[in-house]
């Protein structure tokens, strides 16, 4: 078991300085993330793109701006729990947490901060009526194990690389391999796009263009596919598999069942200290709501710096908070 | 400063008209936004979500789609001919008269 002062749901830009403030206090950190590596979205969708509205920084790429906010949690030697989405939140009988994973980890701590901006980044389903009926019944969002495949009759359908270069790698892994997509030119690499158009043409895989895919039928498992061509009609084909591939949209995901006060996808909470309808759970940046809200970095700050004022007299009913100036006393680490 | 017509059409049907302003550096997307139409605007206005699509109803000539706006198009779901990312239209005057109908919302 994990233990700490402040488990930090969320390694982004906002949960990265909570260690910071927290650190001030003398509280420590850990912090889960479903991805795997800290800096959220700024990592993960933005790395390059520069940021304008950070205070002192003209301008800074999103990327270093979250090793900058690495560099400065630094002293204060935060935990980290990542590639594990947080799962379930239970409360101990001496007013703790225990916070588990999707993975089984488990982590105790007086206080939760959930900074999970967007949520957790789930694939995109298309909409098709039934298809949550054939989930690990033969439709599958992320590719794992392409030996999964191996002798499998597989539609692919997506027009980014991640269809481009699966159905290139399972050419020669399924018996089948078609791949549909909505227009008929593709803008992944140049490279991958010229490999699908000669598969296509030597009739390695079936090439389906201007279509989408709209039904799924099958008992018990998934066998056939129905594909809306424009012009053509309906083609249904055989298949053992079905693997959209749309990319990540974030969803709130677990948080929604934590008994927290929700409207509109955010947390609600209170602007007096960030608290959340549970007494201990804090919700900071993108992922809370209140009259007013802005989804700025720059608010995030400020409402983590707030948060931990209010965290510390929880977790020290007793003590008497002194404010620090970092400019009198400088920043003096764990 | 002046003022262009736009009209969206909000997922239930309803027409909604906005005399919005061309010199406040708005897009589409935030147009929405600050009128309290259902947009996400998740990404913030980087093409990288597309909570922001809509179809062009009107014969407005929009500028040419940028490669990270048909990159993410391509990825989008319930994606039209007409589909555009609000979040790439800025408001000009040339955008007098447009009208744009909202696309679905994916986690609807």
């Amino acid at each position: 078991m994990i233990e700490t002062d402040i488990l930090i749901v969320g390694a982004g830009p906002c949960g990265l300085f909570t260690v910071f403030e927290a650190g001030l206090l003398k509280l420590k950190c850990h912090l889960v993330d479903s991805l795997a590596q800290p800096g959220g979205q700024l990592t993960e969708i933005y790395p390059k793109k520069p940021i304008y509205d950070i205070p002192g920084f003209p301008s800074v790429l999103a990327g270093e701006l979250v090793e900058e906010l690495m560099e400065q949690a630094r002293p204060f030697k935060p935990g980290f729990t990542l590639g594990e989405r947080a799962e379930k939140v239970e409360k101990t009988e001496d007013g703790k947490f225990i916070l588990t994973t999707n993975k089984g980890t488990q982590h105790k701590a007086p206080v939760i901060a959930i900074a999970g901006g967007l949520g957790c980044f789930e694939p995109r389903k298309p909409p098709i009526d039934n298809i949550t009926d054939y989930e690990d019944k033969g439709v599958e969002y992320i590719i794992k194990d392409p030996d999964f495949y191996r002798g499998k009759r597989v539609v692919i359908a997506g027009g980014g690389d991640s269809a481009l270069d699966w159905t290139i790698y399972l050419a020669n892994v399924a018996s089948e391999v078609s791949l549909v997509h909505r227009r008929s030119s593709f803008r992944g690499h140049l490279d991958s796009v010229q490999k699908v158009m000669d598969m296509s043409e030597s009739g390695k895989i079936n090439l389906i263009t201007n279509a989408e895919v709209t039904g799924l039928a099958g008992n018990d498992k998934l066998e056939e596919v129905t594909i809306n061509k424009q012009d053509h009609g309906e083609i249904v084909k055989k298949a053992d598999h079905f693997v959209p591939l749309f990319g990540l949209s974030p969803k709130l995901g677990p948080l929604a069942e934590w008994g927290l006060n929700i409207s509109k996808n955010s947390i609600e909470v209170d602007t007096f200290d960030y608290s959340t309808n549970v007494d201990g759970i804090y919700a900071i940046g993108d992922i809370n709501t209140y009259p007013g809200k802005l989804k700025l970095i720059l608010c995030g700050f400020h409402e983590a710096t707030l948060m931990v004022q209010s965290a510390f007299k929880r977790i020290y009913p007793d003590k008497n908070l002194v404010l620090k100036y970092t400019t009198v006393n400088g920043v003096k680490g764990f | 400063m002046s003022l262009v017509k736009i009209t969206v059409i909000d997922r239930q049907g309803t027409q909604h008209e906005f005399e919005a302003p061309t010199d406040m550096d708005l897009n589409l997307m935030e147009l929405c936004k600050a009128n309290e139409l259902p947009v996400k605007g998740t990404c913030g206005g980087m093409a990288l979500c597309a909570s922001c699509q809509c179809y062009l109803v009107s014969e407005t000539e929009l500028p040419e789609q940028s490669d990270d706006e048909l990159d993410m198009l391509d990825q989008a779901l319930y994606v039209k001919d007409n589909s555009r990312l609000g979040c790439q239209i800025h408001i000009t005057e040339d955008l007098d008269g447009l009208v744009v109908e909202l696309a679905p919302d994916e986690e609807d």
